[in-house]
């Protein structure tokens, strides 16, 4: 895949556009009047907090908001169904949620890497071998194959080998850390085709210094 | 060199001075500042007499001046004393008050937890040509001048298990515990064993521990306070402070502050003023038995004849103890007696007790809380409507140990013969009766094929079904309500009556328990027309007159018809008695004060008396009333010395908690049952997200408190449905309990 295309595609849309549709039927009433408004998404440790208040729609009595699932900005509103019956998935308001870094780099990572995930829960270790490699000479030093013998995991004391799938490259990133447990589907490693990583390496470093947060 | 220490010790009690005055226009302090700058500034350039005569002067100043505010400390500057750095700790009073001492379990910060600091110490006393040395064990808080790893005093759940096993170490050996409490509060923290639930079997082991116990109190906080102090005689510092909140806590209250704002000084100057937390307060009060008076401005390490005052009382404190509980104490009781406190170390007393003693010295401390905040509470009642209950009470007792001890036991026994004697003779008849059997079926036709089960057996008629005694006034509303587990489990709005009323105020999706009235428990949980209702007369008052509190009473009075937050009652399920004490949430967030601990004890006793086992029934409690000061918090320890007193002798003490229950009661005497259940909508815990945040800096998860984490750490026993609470009651008292039910 063309992975500067994307960064160019990304460049010129740094946003998406989120849909808040009504989660049921109800009376609509608007907590927000106008479009532009910066609404934010879930906070706190546990995103215990809601969002934002977009509108609260009444139901035989019973009123409930219906809030920001994301941080950004208000670009449309339904203010003409203000006091209006609404139904279930009717849209609402629509949030233009402007891109971060991490975000940008999630996309384009999860898009041009193939990655590898933990199909059960443990705590994975790279075979001794290739261990060696990683820490001497970092990931990307090491090349993997399919069927080639890569991990090492570990639960309750039970040790077992797990082979390598997919398709040959080298080891981009590694999303595990010795000694942690990862939940099973997790990725364990984002792999990519060797003639690849130079321009991965290029998209990373313009993101990481270009990319600007709103 | 002398005058360069001297000027050093003067700029330290000036700064200590401006610390207690701080952020107040004092003219004494401003004062003490000028002359001691402006000596700093010239005493270079002074020859050597002319500066020697003017710090002798300055000196005179700082003594004249020091004892001058002394007499204008309020209770605030007192809470700023305790907390100061500067303040004496426990290892000033190691040093010097005890001859010699070993500290166990710690060295600085390499503790379980450095804020509880245990040593075996003992006391040197000579009497003639002979040296006694008298064991101790010293157990309390340690602040250590402002080691941050000692958290001020505020010691964590396992801090207080330690000090716990080694009361019971204590104990074992028969030597007596010296506590001092130097704690602006327990840590709020549910990890196992948890803050509540510690201090509860704290108080409930301390409650029966066989050897005298003296506690001193320099800042006495709340809970954390409760867990070391429950003691046959309790010491105060002067300059100490010994109250069921912080000042901070009560202002955060009082103001109605959300989380994060600040009270204002004044507010909490105002708190720790209407709280009544000083010691000639609590002494007044007869929360405390005496008051060692403190050095100008408090006692600081360096105030040695404190030491050796603090020595004598707590030596006197023992022996007093001791000899009241002894057999031979006739002229040593009456010196000690005569001279209290001051020549205390002519008299020698040997501390450890025999059998009968130990007895004396429980029953001793018992009483004595059993006396305590008799003021704190109203009781309007004709003259014979009390004698008449207490002859009711007197019958009943009567009747019960008749009935139940007397004859009962006896009866006990014949059964048991009887069953002995049935068991045997099986035993002998079971060989004839084998072979009887064999000759039988080999002379009888084979017996035919067992019947088939051929219908279904029918549905058990729930008592759902049939619908509730008492229908909730949240079931009239006409509207839909949505379930807080709509997001995650998908669950529809619920029409009012059907939820409140034939649903029981449970989600029929996810099985969300929205609250209920305590009207709807005491009409579907117990038999019909089964309750009766008693001391009700005992009505909460506002004992402290804090500000404002009598009209906020006289409201939820009004609200509720109901003279305090506590319900105490006799009442039938499915035929069986029992004593109920049921706070109840809509009473002032059914907070404990002297009159719901009063009715409880009452009650308890009453159960005792009787033979009935006791349900705690917990609608909702907030913790102990703040609005009543020590008045509320003494009911830690009263309540749960009744409660063990219940439970050794013989009865079955449940707890079961709804909505929310927090703070003192828990770590207490709802606490320290051995069954404690939770309705499913239950929230448990020591202090709520607000306080845990603000004292330990910490964010706690929103399912912190409920009910199943609660059992998952292992507070509870179990967690119940709504529906099903009268089901496992009755399951509950045929499974559990104490050995003289009378039901059993």
């Amino acid at each position: 895949m063309d992975v500067k295309e994307m960064l160019r595609r990304l460049h010129e849309s740094p946003f998406e556009e989120i849909v808040v549709r009504a989660p049921h039927s109800g009376i609509a009433r608007f907590a927000l009047t106008a479009p532009g408004a910066q609404v934010s998404g879930p906070s706190g440790t546990w995103r215990e907090k809601p969002g934002t208040a977009i509108v609260r729609l009444e139901r035989e009595g019973a009123v409930r908001p219906v809030c920001a699932p994301q941080k950004g900005e208000l670009i449309a509103l339904a203010t003409d169904k203000d006091g209006a019956f609404v139904q279930a998935g009717e849209e609402l308001a629509r949030i233009r949620h402007f891109l971060t870094k991490e975000e940008v780099l999630d996309r384009i990572l999860r898009e041009a890497l193939h990655l590898f995930c933990a199909p059960e829960k443990g705590k994975y270790y790279f075979t001794a071998e290739v261990d060696i490699k990683v820490k001497a000479k970092g990931s990307r030093s090491v090349r993997v194959e399919d069927g080639m013998e890569l991990f090492i995991l570990s639960r309750m004391k039970r040790e077992t080998t797990l082979r390598y799938s997919g398709p040959s490259g080298i080891v981009y990133a590694v999303y595990f850390e010795g000694g942690e447990s990862v939940d099973a589907g997790a990725p364990l490693i984002g792999v990519c085709a060797e003639s690849e990583l130079p321009t991965i390496e290029d998209v990373v470093a313009r993101v990481q210094s270009e990319w600007e947060e709103v | 060199m002398d005058r360069d220490k001297r000027i050093q010790e003067l700029g330290t009690r000036l700064r200590y001075i401006q610390d207690i005055f701080a952020c107040e226009q004092n003219p004494d302090v401003d004062l003490l500042t000028a002359r001691y700058e402006e000596y700093c500034a010239r005493y270079m350039h002074l020859s050597a007499e002319e500066a020697a005569r003017q710090l002798k002067t300055l000196e005179d100043l700082f003594g004249f001046l020091e004892r001058k505010l002394e007499r204008q400390l309020t209770p605030i500057h007192k809470v700023r004393i305790v907390r100061h750095p500067q303040r004496i700790c426990l290892k000033d009073i190691l040093e010097n008050v005890y001859d010699n001492y070993t500290e166990i379990g710690g060295q600085d910060e390499y503790s379980i937890d450095p804020s509880m600091l245990i040593a075996r110490a003992y006391i040197t006393r000579k009497r003639g040509k002979k040296t006694y040395n008298q064991a101790v064990m010293v157990i309390g808080q340690e602040k250590g001048h402002g080691q941050e790893f000692r958290n001020g005093g505020s010691v964590k759940p396992w801090g207080n298990a330690k000090a716990l096993h080694y009361m019971k170490v204590a104990e074992t050996e028969n030597i007596p515990i010296h506590t001092y409490i130097f704690t602006p509060g327990s840590y709020p923290i549910e990890d196992y064993p948890g803050a509540a639930q510690q201090i509860a079997r704290n108080l409930y082991e301390m409650a029966g521990l066989k050897v005298p116990i003296v506690a001193v109190i320099s800042e006495g906080g709340s809970g954390g306070a409760e867990a070391i102090g429950l003691a046959d005689t309790r010491i105060m510092m002067s300059h100490g402070y010994y109250s069921v909140i912080s000042p901070e806590g009560a202002a955060a209250i009082e103001g109605r502050l959300k989380e994060g704002q600040r009270a204002t000084p004044e507010l909490i100057a105002r708190c720790a003023e209407a709280l009544k937390m000083t010691a000639d307060d609590n002494r007044a009060m007869g929360y405390v038995d005496w008051v060692i008076h403190e050095p100008e401005l408090g006692a600081r390490p360096e105030h040695y004849e404190f030491f050796r005052k603090l020595r004598k009382a707590v030596i006197a404190s023992t022996d007093e103890i001791v000899l009241e509980v002894s057999n031979l104490r006739l002229f040593r009781s009456w010196a000690l007696k005569r001279h209290r406190g001051s020549d205390v170390l002519d008299v020698y007393v040997r501390w450890n007790l025999d059998a009968a003693a130990k007895e004396r010295l429980l029953w001793r401390r018992y009483k004595k809380f059993r006396r305590m905040a008799q003021h704190a509470y109203k009781e309007e009642r004709h003259v014979w409507k009390k004698a008449m209950t207490q002859a009711a009470d007197a019958l009943g007792g009567i009747y019960s140990y008749f009935r139940y001890e007397l004859l009962g036991r006896h009866q006990k026994k014949v059964t048991e013969l009887a069953e002995d004697v049935h068991a045997e003779m099986q035993v002998v008849m079971s060989w004839p009766a084998r072979w009887w059997n064999r000759i039988q079926e080999a002379f009888s036709r084979k017996p035919e094929p067992a019947a088939e089960l051929v219908q279904l057996s029918a549905w058990d008629e729930g008592r759902g079904q049939e619908g509730w005694q008492y229908v909730s006034p949240q079931a009239k509303q006409d509207r839909a309500i949505p379930c807080p587990g709509a997001r995650k489990h998908g669950c529809l709005d619920q029409w009012a009556p059907d939820l409140f009323g034939d649903f029981a105020g449970v989600c029929s999706f996810c099985g969300h328990h929205f609250p209920m009235e305590y009207q709807w428990y005491l009409h579907n949980v117990f038999d019909p027309g089964s309750i009766d209702e008693f001391f009700a007369d005992v009505e909460s008052i506002n004992p402290l007159k804090f500000p404002g509190f009598d009209e906020r009473l006289a409201e939820a009075k009004k609200k509720t018809g109901h003279k305090s937050a506590c319900m105490t009652f006799e009442a039938r399920i499915e035929g069986t008695l029992v004593m109920v004490a049921m706070l109840m949430a809509a009473f002032r967030g059914g907070s404990v004060g002297a009159a719901e601990g009063e009715k409880f004890i009452r009650a308890i006793e009453r159960a005792r008396r009787k033979q009935l086992p006791f349900l705690a029934y917990v609608h909702g409690t907030a913790g102990i009333r703040i609005q009543e000061g020590v008045n509320g918090v003494i009911q830690m320890p009263r309540c749960t010395m009744a409660v063990r007193r219940y439970i050794e002798a013989g009865g079955l003490y449940l707890v079961l908690y709804d909505t929310n229950s927090y703070a003192g009661p828990v770590a207490s005497f709802l606490g320290c049952s051995p069954y404690q259940f939770a309705v499913r909508s239950a929230n448990i815990g020591f202090a709520g997200r607000g306080v845990i945040r603000e004292t330990t800096g910490m964010d706690i998860p929103p399912d912190y408190h409920n009910a199943f984490q609660a059992l998952s750490r292992g507070h509870i026993q179990g967690i119940w449905d709504r529906r099903e609470i009268r089901a496992n009651l009755i399951q509950s008292l045929k499974t559990m309990g104490g050995r003289n039910l009378y039901y059993r």
